[in-house]
């Protein structure tokens, strides 16, 4: 089952214009929506049970229900800012149904009483920024934007802004700031963006595939949302499916198949007859999964349970010539670049986590450095445990010990052969 | 309801850390809260006087929560009833633990060369609560080390543990962010912007704050190891805010001061001419010999015999009334008090004044009631400063006043001819032409406009002064009558010199006698007669008319006490005049002074942090100054020299120490009885006390009166005012911020200068009063049309008339 890209699908020349998403029944959920009362639309998202595509995987309509009663303006902030490696769905929802996005946005602004949305796009996806302008351009000309649209007394502006290469303004209090006009640091919470978000206006800060599902809840009904796939896992879900696999790329699913269905029927298996060595199931920041868990269902409690998460939907798989240390390390050297620089245990731990597994993978690792790896890991992130525990203000700096924590638990003896033998043992 | 000093109580609530109850004002920040009941917890970005960032990690403390114990920054959370902490958990110990692990193995460890070291929060923590070895062998950080960001600061990057203290000094506190992070992650450092270096007049507290050795100050570079430095506390003596201070010195000579945290008045910070221009102090202009002028004109080094002899010879030699005294605003109130007492009692003039015609008139500055204290802008419903650039002129009120305007949200009111430091916070500015202040006062008093409109709510909090050395100080008092009948009105004088206050409040003034009383008044008369014998029944001349007096000849001799006439009154030539015409001229002070030059008797006497005493800020708040080093040479107390001269003269002021002058304020002084140095050295008055200290105690009330005020002449009128790095001997004397002051120009609005035919490649010739100097032409929309402003005291513009009336000519 498809609705997200089913009209990408099936019209792969124009299915970004207007025209293509009006002849395939684009914006009769808006029309129908104006119909209702806003809290009507409010309920039948949280009757969905629709949980946030962008990480955390947060309920959509409680969070909404955060927002104050009575205080305007208050904002919706559309996350565009697709960073975490291995991502790349919103991208695909931006570029091929940017008008599914607007219709989602402009239906949950009224429900939410936003006249202001912004939405933020990742700076390295100037496609899906031209893609989604013109949709804006086009909504504009066509009444679907700015003041009494479509007659129906309410008005809804959206801007969209460019981000400058920054993940942690994928964050969502980071990304404020920077829409702001400020360094890209996440905030301190509370008070949460819903209090106190965007010009310290109550703000809602929704992802793109969360919102590209709304016009699908309101055509349908938050019931029949709710009714797809397994619980707490409602609705299909983007993920998109990367490194050693036979067909890489962005799969449209209902959750709650299993991981070997997923990685060896749809995915193809793994790439040139290899065998699976580990992947990891939701993006740069989850721990990885090891083949003794190909039988447990893809659901975000079944990963949670495990110990990681589904998070951005980057499902990542590692064939048994990879070698972990230098993955472990490609991975927390992205993360001590990305980190913002705030908290002394990000800015200074990742930074010498990524020295010392620099330091294993050209052999001059030293025995101690593996307890020493996992202690400045706990400095950054007490206990290691899941979910993870923070010296931080935000969960970058502990995300960088996942990978750390990951080889040190399912690989712990090939890594010890890189400081015992001073080389990688695959070659 | 319970009540604290009239405020309502905070709500107190009970939470518990490390198994004590404990009980703090709820909301109160956790770090606060637990350092009020004697638990501190180590921090490096957070200081109380700023936001917190919650940034450096190093105050994580365990929290019990309905999800389990969370280790949370202490800085960022707020005190909840029944809260559970732990702040010396094992948890707590490794997170503090890793901390200083991760803040050392960046840290470049040159302790042994650094400034801080031995004062150092870093080395500190590190001591009590650091792991005690790193095991990092990696490469450390490195950047060029140390860089220029201005010419006061000094900033080493590799120190530098990114607290944000400083970035958020200069943006939250001073209001210029000159200094900003770049860049991100490990490479995050604080840095200026290109091409535009940290030219803060507050830059030194952002190295007084850094809790590294990462911003060290120029002229403290290498001086000293701080376990070296013997410090007293003390009040700046550079305005009449009178910040509380830390002199510190080695081998007898100030080398650094710090602020210290005066609630009531500085929260810590300083400007820098208040930080720096202890250089002055040593300089090569500072008197250290008395000098007597010779038979062939030229000022001879004498000793103190010869020289005391001398100067009361010649002074005896004169009859009542034709001696004049001036001085006073720089001194100790004990000082004061005695240069008071022996031109009244012992010279038996009223000619004296403290003030140079650049202040306000004597009764409204100690008499205009009701009297606001710096505090009083913290709960002021608006502020209306009609007065000096306070950026220019008063700095740290500055500070206090954009703290009320911004952190408080306070409506601020900014009145000035110009653009002020405060314009960029203000809820309303008005721009106008000097000498047209009356009919800018009269539609605001109208009610009408928005500014109207808000004054007139009430709670207003009016800082009122001179918008410049030109401006007609009757304005003032218009303001003042203004502001008076606003409901809940309270006003603040402005004058700027350090201890004008305390000088006025000694009675040296024409019209006023010590603490706070009139001449005219018999009872006041009668009750001091009674401590000093017979003084003189009259109300004598202020600083114009002594100076007029000494040209006409009907005054004969000045005694000049810290004044330099010849540089700081309005108008210099006269002052040069009279000190030319008099037939003796005797001057106390520190520095070689243009009028020091002209004198015929000169006694060096002791300045800041050579003597002990009290003075009096712009609030009335009488804090206690302490002597710390000896002075130069033979130099003396400005009492004793009074006190030999006065006895020299036949009659003794009885003074032998300047606690037994302090007593005797006490005892006659009615504004300032209850005042005592035992008083303001222990317990909560160290911060001072703001006089009148007891009910009714104010004899004098001063009732201003909407009145006249000169109109300005047509054409262009004159707005000549301070800059607070000017060519005065304070800032010329200091080599550190001698080099900031910045080039003189005549500055005109735009569409004046299109009239005149002049852009900023011309130059002008502006004359006042015979007076004339060269200036290239500079733009500023912010004048309002009509006006041109000059800042006073430049090297280039020394010698101007403050008059209004000014004629400019391309040359």
């Amino acid at each position: 089952m498809r609705i997200l890209t089913e009209r990408m699908e099936a019209h792969p020349a124009d299915s970004h214009t207007l025209e293509r998403y009006r002849a395939t029944d684009g914006y009769s959920a808006l029309s129908k929506a104006f119909g209702m009362a806003p809290e009507d639309i409010i309920e039948a998202v949280k009757t969905s049970s629709i949980r946030g595509r962008g990480g955390a995987g947060f309920p959509t309509g409680v969070k909404w229900g955060f927002l104050p009663p009575d205080r305007f303006p208050r904002y919706l902030v559309v996350n565009g800012d697709e960073s975490e490696p291995g991502t790349f769905k919103d991208r695909q929802l931006m570029e091929r149904d940017p008008h599914q996005l607007l219709e989602g946005i402009i239906i949950s602004s009224f429900a939410l009483g936003v006249s202001q949305a912004f939405i933020y796009v990742r700076g390295e996806y100037p496609k899906s920024a031209r893609r989604v302008q013109a949709a804006i351009d086009e909504a504009y000309a066509a009444g679907l934007l700015g003041a009494d649209i479509l007659g129906s007394g309410f008005g809804l502006d959206v801007t969209l802004h460019l981000g400058a290469g920054a993940y942690i303004c994928g964050e969502e209090t980071a990304l404020l700031n920077s829409l702001e006009g400020r360094r890209g640091e996440p905030r301190i919470k509370p008070p949460f963006p819903a209090v106190e978000g965007l010009y310290a206006k109550p703000t809602i800060v929704n992802n793109i595939e969360t919102l590209s599902n709304v016009p699908w809840i309101v055509n349908n009904g938050g019931v029949a949302y709710g009714m797809i796939g397994p619980d707490g896992s409602s609705g299909t879900r983007m993920f998109s499916l990367s490194g050693h696999v036979a067909k890489p790329g962005n799969y449209e699913v209902v959750m709650g198949m299993s991981w070997r269905e997923f990685i060896f029927d749809i995915g193809g298996g793994i790439r040139d007859g290899r065998q699976l060595k580990a992947w990891i199931p939701g993006g740069a920041s989850a721990p990885w999964f090891t083949p003794d868990l190909l039988d447990m269902p893809v659901t975000i409690d079944d990963a949670g349970k495990s110990n990681s998460m589904l998070g951005s939907g980057a499902i990542i798989i590692m064939d048994d010539r990879t070698c972990v240390v230098q993955a472990a390390h490609r991975i927390v050297k992205f993360f001590s670049h990305e980190s913002c620089g705030q908290c002394t245990p990000c800015r200074e731990g990742t930074t010498w986590l990524e020295m010392v597994l620099d330091r294993i993978e050209h052999g001059q690792g030293r025995s101690m450095d593996l307890d020493l790896l996992l202690d400045i890991s706990d400095n950054i992130s007490p206990g290691l445990r899941w979910p993870p525990a923070m010296t931080t203000i935000c969960p970058l700096g502990p995300s960088a010990t996942a990978p750390i924590v990951s080889i040190m638990t399912h690989f712990k003896d090939e890594v010890g052969s890189h400081v015992h033998e001073g080389r990688c043992p695959l070659g | 309801m319970c009540t604290r000093g009239g405020a309502p109580l905070a709500d107190q609530v009970a939470f518990s850390v490390d198994g004590r109850q404990m009980e703090a004002d709820s909301g109160e920040l956790l770090i606060e809260a637990c350092e009020d009941n004697g638990v501190y917890i180590p921090r490096f970005c957070w200081h109380k006087r700023m936001k917190p960032v919650g940034m450096c990690r190093m105050c994580l403390v365990e929290v019990e929560g309905p999800r389990g114990v969370a280790l949370v920054p202490s800085c960022t959370t707020r005190i909840a009833p029944d809260m559970v902490v732990h702040t010396a958990s094992d948890t707590v110990k490794k997170a503090q633990e890793g901390v200083l692990e991760f803040l050392l193995i960046n840290h470049p460890l040159d302790c042994p060369v650094c400034d801080r070291a031995g004062e150092c929060p870093l080395q500190d923590q590190t001591m009590a609560y650091g792991p005690g070895e790193s095991r990092f062998v990696e490469e450390k950080r490195h950047y060029t080390k140390p860089i220029p960001i201005s010419d006061l600061v000094m900033l080493d990057r590799e120190r530098c543990i990114l607290c944000a203290r400083c970035t958020r000094f200069s943006d939250e506190i001073s209001g210029d962010p000159l200094i900003e992070f770049i860049d991100r992650g490990n490479g995050t450092q604080v840095l200026t912007f290109t091409d535009e270096p940290f030219a803060s007049y507050f830059s030194g507290n952002t190295v007084e704050i850094c809790p590294v050795g990462a911003l060290t100050a120029v002229p403290y570079r290498f001086k000293a190891r701080p376990w070296d430095l013997e410090a007293v506390e003390s009040s700046c003596s550079d305005c009449s805010v009178g910040c509380r201070v830390s002199v510190q010195a080695s081998q007898n000579e100030i080398l650094r001061i710090n602020g210290v945290d005066s609630d009531p008045v500085n929260h810590g910070w300083l400007c820098d001419k208040g930080r720096f221009a202890f250089e002055a102090t040593t300089s090569e202009a500072r008197l250290d010999a008395p000098l007597v002028r010779d038979h062939s004109g030229d000022l001879m080094i004498a000793d103190w015999t010869t020289a005391l002899d001398a100067a009361a010879e010649r002074l005896g030699a004169l009859g009542v009334g034709e001696i004049a005294g001036l001085g006073g605003a720089r001194s100790t109130n004990e000082e004061a008090f005695a240069f008071g007492k022996f031109l009244r009692a012992v010279a038996d003039t009223p000619h004296l004044d403290c003030q140079l015609g650049e202040g306000l008139d004597p009764q409204f500055v100690v008499g205009v009631t009701p009297r606001a204290t710096i505090d009083d802008l913290d709960t002021a419903g608006a502020i209306l400063l009609w007065g000096p650039d306070l950026k220019e002129e008063l700095p740290v009120l500055y500070l206090r006043v954009r703290r009320a305007a911004t952190e408080l949200g306070i409506p601020l009111v900014v009145v000035h001819p110009r653009r002020t430091g405060l314009d960029d916070v203000a809820a309303h500015k008005l721009a106008y032409r000097p000498g047209e202040g009356l009919d800018v006062l009269a539609s605001i008093a109208g009610g009408n406009g928005a500014i109207g409109e808000l004054l007139a709510k009430g709670s207003v909090v009016a800082l009122i002064g001179r918008t410049g050395l030109s401006e007609d100080q009757q304005l003032a008092e218009s303001v003042g009558a203004f502001v008076r009948d606003l409901p809940e009105g309270k006003l603040m004088p402005l004058v700027r010199r350090s201890n004008t206050y305390g000088a006025l409040d000694m009675g040296v003034a024409p019209t006023l006698l010590p603490g706070r009383t009139s001449v005219r008044s018999p009872e006041a008369r009668a009750a001091l007669e009674e401590h000093w014998g017979p003084i003189p029944e009259r109300a004598g001349s202020g600083a114009l008319g002594i100076l007029e007096g000494l040209v006409a000849g009907t005054i004969k001799g000045l005694v000049l006490l810290g004044s330099d006439p010849v540089s700081d009154f309005g108008d210099p030539g006269l002052a040069a005049r009279a000190l030319g015409a008099a037939e003796v001229v005797i001057a106390l002070d520190t520095f070689a002074s243009p009028s020091v030059e002209m004198a015929d008797v000169v006694f060096p006497v002791l300045g800041f942090a050579e003597v002990e005493g009290t003075v009096t800020n712009l609030e009335g708040r009488v804090q206690k100054v302490n002597q710390l080093i000896p002075g130069p040479g033979s130099s003396r107390a400005a009492w004793e020299v009074i006190e030999d001269l006065a006895r020299r003269m036949g009659s003794s002021l009885g003074f032998t120490s300047a606690a037994g002058i302090s007593a005797e304020i006490a005892a006659i002084a009615p504004a300032y009885s209850g005042i005592s140095w035992e008083r303001l050295s222990v317990g909560k008055d160290r911060v001072g006390v703001v006089v009148p200290a007891e009910e009714g105690s104010q004899p004098l009330v001063h009732i201003p009166v909407a009145g006249s005020a000169t109109r300005a002449p047509d054409g262009l009128a004159l707005h000549l005012a301070r800059v607070l790095y000017d060519g005065g001997l304070r800032v010329g004397l200091s080599p550190s911020l001698a080099r900031l002051a910045p080039t003189a120009a005549a500055y005109l609005n735009p569409t004046d200068a299109a009239k005149m035919k002049l852009d900023e490649s011309m130059r002008v010739r502006a004359s006042t009063n015979g007076t004339s100097a060269d200036l290239p032409v500079r733009l500023d929309a912010s004048l309002a049309q009509g006006t041109i402003y000059i800042p006073y005291q430049l090297a280039d513009t020394v010698g101007l008339t403050a008059t209004p009336t000014i004629t400019i000519e391309a040359v």
